[in-house]
């Protein structure tokens, strides 16, 4: 193994050498994206800043978010039927940003029926989520105090294929008829097909993704959903740790950045219409700056 | 430590080496390698995942669960069309190879396998996708009534861009004239102007959430703040 590592770096230290003779005439850093590492610059300034200050005592608040606080209601309604929870963390694999804050949600789903003594289901779409999930679900059961009631065989991958995975949960939830259906993560086509069949066996359903085309289907279908930001904010919301609310704080202040640059850029193309000289600066601006 | 602390360390470096690697054309090199390397990890995985399938399937039809048939026939599919692959049956041998039929291509057009893809697998798959239809229509029934103001308003809205994107909208509206301001009312140019001011707006808003969203759950997990992903938070 650590032969492995040494040569696996070597090569990436001779590869890098390599590539280093041919950047010597585009420049150590690439220019046309200076201002975006700029902006990413200020992003990460503004989270750390509110990290610390989150963790050294700070007061954050929050808004409540609905389809989350719905996540304990749906557990125990599934609980009360004796039926399961079924957990649908999207179709792509753990490089999905995606996919790891479905994951953070579906740690407090299995705590939640943990407490509760619920059965939650998760089928997956990729092993290594399968993998990241077993691991999340075994950790929420320890820390519900209930590891004996672990059963790893409640996660399983079913398929890569995105309608045979489809057709897999559209069967098992019309066969099973779980109480409650969550989908959080990345998905495509797929979503309405899922939340049409949750609907119609009366489950209710919660959904969470950062698929813009995806929002509208799972907003008809389901009971809940969390819009895009609502969603990556769930990590933060349910473990309440000073530390990831300090990081909104942040994203807040690069919202707040965003929305000066929007009303800069709409100032400088209303005033090029009048003022043509302006024209460089509004081209600065869009081509050099937003491009 | 091995199980949290390296993990960890691990993928707060290569997400460092992604980033960077954009600004810096230098470290690209380095980029490629953890892009790869995250490929070595998956097809690995991917072995976990066939085993793990037969696993829950057998399981299932020894156990006589409900529904254990269709497992039997997940079973028989998956186990036939690796064998198809794997043994390459009905592949045709390469010109360079006449005698050598397992040096063909087994995705090649004639082989078993290609036939599979093309005779099961995607009128299948097309199948699964056409369902959509039906329930868009199920699921625009119920988003439109009008019970609210709101729900009111999308009613309109929806209306208004189905009827424009079809001959029956412009046929509706062609009394008025294509120029001038009256023209603005005509279903087709209504449809076009609400997709590009009110939706693209909207749109657009959701997509500077979901970016900011995206880097800052990343950032997190940069910086060690969030590992929900190795299984807990502390």
């Amino acid at each position: 193994m650590p032969c492995f590592s040494l040569t696996s770096l070597l090569l990436v230290a001779e590869e890098a050498a390599a590539a280093a003779e041919t950047v010597e005439s585009t420049g150590l850093l690439n220019m046309d994206r200076l201002p975006l590492l700029g902006v990413t610059v200020f992003f990460v300034v503004a989270v750390v800043f509110w990290i610390s200050v989150a963790r050294s005592g700070g007061q954050i608040k929050v808004r409540e978010i609905a389809g989350l606080k719905a996540i304990e209601e749906a557990v125990g309604r599934a609980t009360e039927m004796g039926r399961s929870v079924l957990f649908v963390p999207g179709i792509q694999d753990v490089s999905e940003i995606q996919t790891i804050a479905g994951i953070t949600v579906l740690s407090k789903v299995a705590k939640t029926a943990a407490e509760y003594d619920a059965k939650v289901e998760v089928p997956v779409a990729r092993t290594l989520v399968m993998v990241t999930a077993r691991e999340t679900v075994q950790e929420a059961f320890l820390a519900a105090g209930r590891p004996d009631a672990y059963n790893e065989d409640l996660i399983y991958y079913v398929t890569d294929e995105q309608f045979g995975y489809v057709a897999y949960l559209s069967g098992m939830m019309v066969r099973e008829k779980p109480a409650a259906c969550i989908y959080m993560g990345c998905f495509y086509a797929e979503s309405l097909i899922l939340a049409e069949t949750g609907n119609s066996i009366g489950a209710i359903q919660v959904a969470g993704t950062a698929m813009p085309a995806q929002l509208p289907f799972f907003v008809a279908a389901c009971d809940y959903t969390l819009i895009g930001e609502e969603f990556y904010a769930a990590s933060a919301y349910l473990s309440e740790s000073p530390a990831e609310l300090g990081s909104l704080k942040g994203q807040d202040l690069a919202k707040v950045l965003a929305f000066g640059l929007i009303g800069l850029g709409a100032l400088l193309a209303t005033a090029t219409q009048f003022v043509p000289s302006l024209q460089g600066a509004f081209d600065f601006f869009t081509g050099t700056l937003l491009g | 430590m091995m199980k949290r602390t390296i993990p960890m360390l691990l993928a707060m470096a290569a997400g460092i080496v992604m980033i960077l690697a954009y600004f810096f054309p230098l470290l690209a090199p380095l980029q490629d390698k953890t892009t790869v390397w995250f490929n070595i990890l998956a097809a690995v995985a991917f072995i976990l995942g066939g085993g793990n399938l037969l696993k829950v399937h057998l399981k299932k039809v020894s156990d006589r669960r409900e529904g254990w048939a269709y497992s039997m026939i997940t079973l028989a599919a998956f186990v036939s069309v690796l064998a198809i692959g794997l043994f390459k049956i009905g592949v045709n041998p390469l010109d360079e190879f006449p005698a050598q039929r397992m040096a063909g291509d087994f995705r090649a057009e004639g082989s078993g396998f290609w036939y599979v893809y093309e005779y099961v697998f995607a009128p299948l798959t097309a199948t699964i996708f056409s369902m959509l239809a039906f329930y868009v229509a199920s699921a625009a029934f119920r988003a439109f009534r009008a019970k609210n103001l709101e729900a009111i308003l999308l009613l309109g809205t929806a209306f208004v861009i189905l009827l424009g994107r079809t001959a029956a909208g412009v046929f509706l509206t062609d009394f008025l004239p294509e120029e001038g301001m009256l023209a603005n009312f005509r279903l087709e140019n209504l449809t076009v102007w609400i997709m590009n001011n009110p939706v693209t707006a909207g749109n657009r808003a959701i997509m500077i959430g979901i970016a900011l969203g995206t880097a800052s759950v990343s950032l997190k997990i940069l910086l060690g703040v969030d590992r929900s992903y190795l299984g807990g938070g502390d």
